[in-house]
């Protein structure tokens, strides 16, 4: 064996390494905390069709005019977009905002008690321009609204 | 975790107590990159958020990491003056605070 087979196999050998050590690292960046509440399948869904089935089993909704989605219409820092979604529905049992076009679209989802108003306001992260969608579930049944929010510089990645 | 992360207020208007809650967390995706060393940093971001009303949860959020660092937080519900309300949190890495104040 000459030196440079030697060498090709010590590369080899190193760089195969590397690749463990690089899978060790992404298992122990995703700690899975034991938190039987938190639905982790829907926050893992990249598509808005799947979080929806998993989170409220269903993704069947239809578009109404009770629900108001407040937000900018151009967010010049993706990372910071106040929004507000307001509905006159009847027996809300949760409102679920989602960002279209986020890695992972569902961001937040909220179960509203008795006696709680339709009314959620909070800020949220958004990777590029999209719809802001808010999901009210009313009555076991699932409405939507929507605000396209133009976003100037992303905030979900690095 | 230190317990003044939440600064709340609770006010009341017409019989609805609207809840402003304002959380200190760095809510860490974890699919950035640490910009000096290339490096992921990994994901530290709040899951599950309670807001309590006379000692009983009143609207409970899930949340991912999606929801801005120094998450804001405001809810409303019928309530009157002098009600209890509390609001709390827990992260994915267990972490938890909570604070409760009286509406005024």
């Amino acid at each position: 064996m000459n030196t440079s087979t030697k060498r090709r196999v010590f590369l080899k050998g190193s760089m195969a390494a590397t690749a463990v050590g690089v899978a060790v690292g992404a298992g122990l960046l995703a700690p899975r905390a034991v938190l039987a509440a938190w639905p982790e399948e829907a926050f893992k869904a990249k598509e808005i069709g799947v979080a929806l089935k998993s989170l409220l089993g269903s993704d069947a909704f239809d578009a109404s005019a009770d629900i108001d989605v407040k937000a900018p219409d151009i967010a010049e820092n993706g990372a910071v977009v106040p929004i507000t979604v307001e509905t006159k529905l009847k027996d809300v049992e949760s409102i679920t905002v989602l960002a279209a076009k986020n890695p992972v679209p569902l961001v937040a989802s909220y179960a509203m008690g008795k006696g709680a108003d339709g009314f959620v306001s909070m800020r949220i992260k958004m990777g590029a321009t999209a719809d802001v969608i808010a999901i009210v579930k009313a009555g076991g049944k699932l409405f939507s609204a929507k605000k396209e929010v133009k976003v100037t510089v992303g905030g979900c990645g690095g | 975790m230190a317990s003044n992360t939440i600064k709340l207020r609770a006010t009341e208007a017409d019989g609805q107590v609207t809840i402003k809650a304002l959380i200190t967390h760095p809510m860490e995706l974890g699919t950035r990159k640490d910009a000096k060393t290339g490096e992921l940093i990994p994901a530290h971001f709040i899951q599950d958020v309670t807001v309590n009303h006379a000692g009983k949860p009143i609207v409970t959020g899930a949340w991912s990491g999606g929801v801005s660092k120094d998450p804001y937080l405001s809810v409303r519900f019928a309530g009157k003056k002098g009600d209890e309300v509390s609001v709390a949190w827990k992260d994915n890495k267990g972490d938890s605070d909570s604070v409760s104040a009286q509406v005024g």
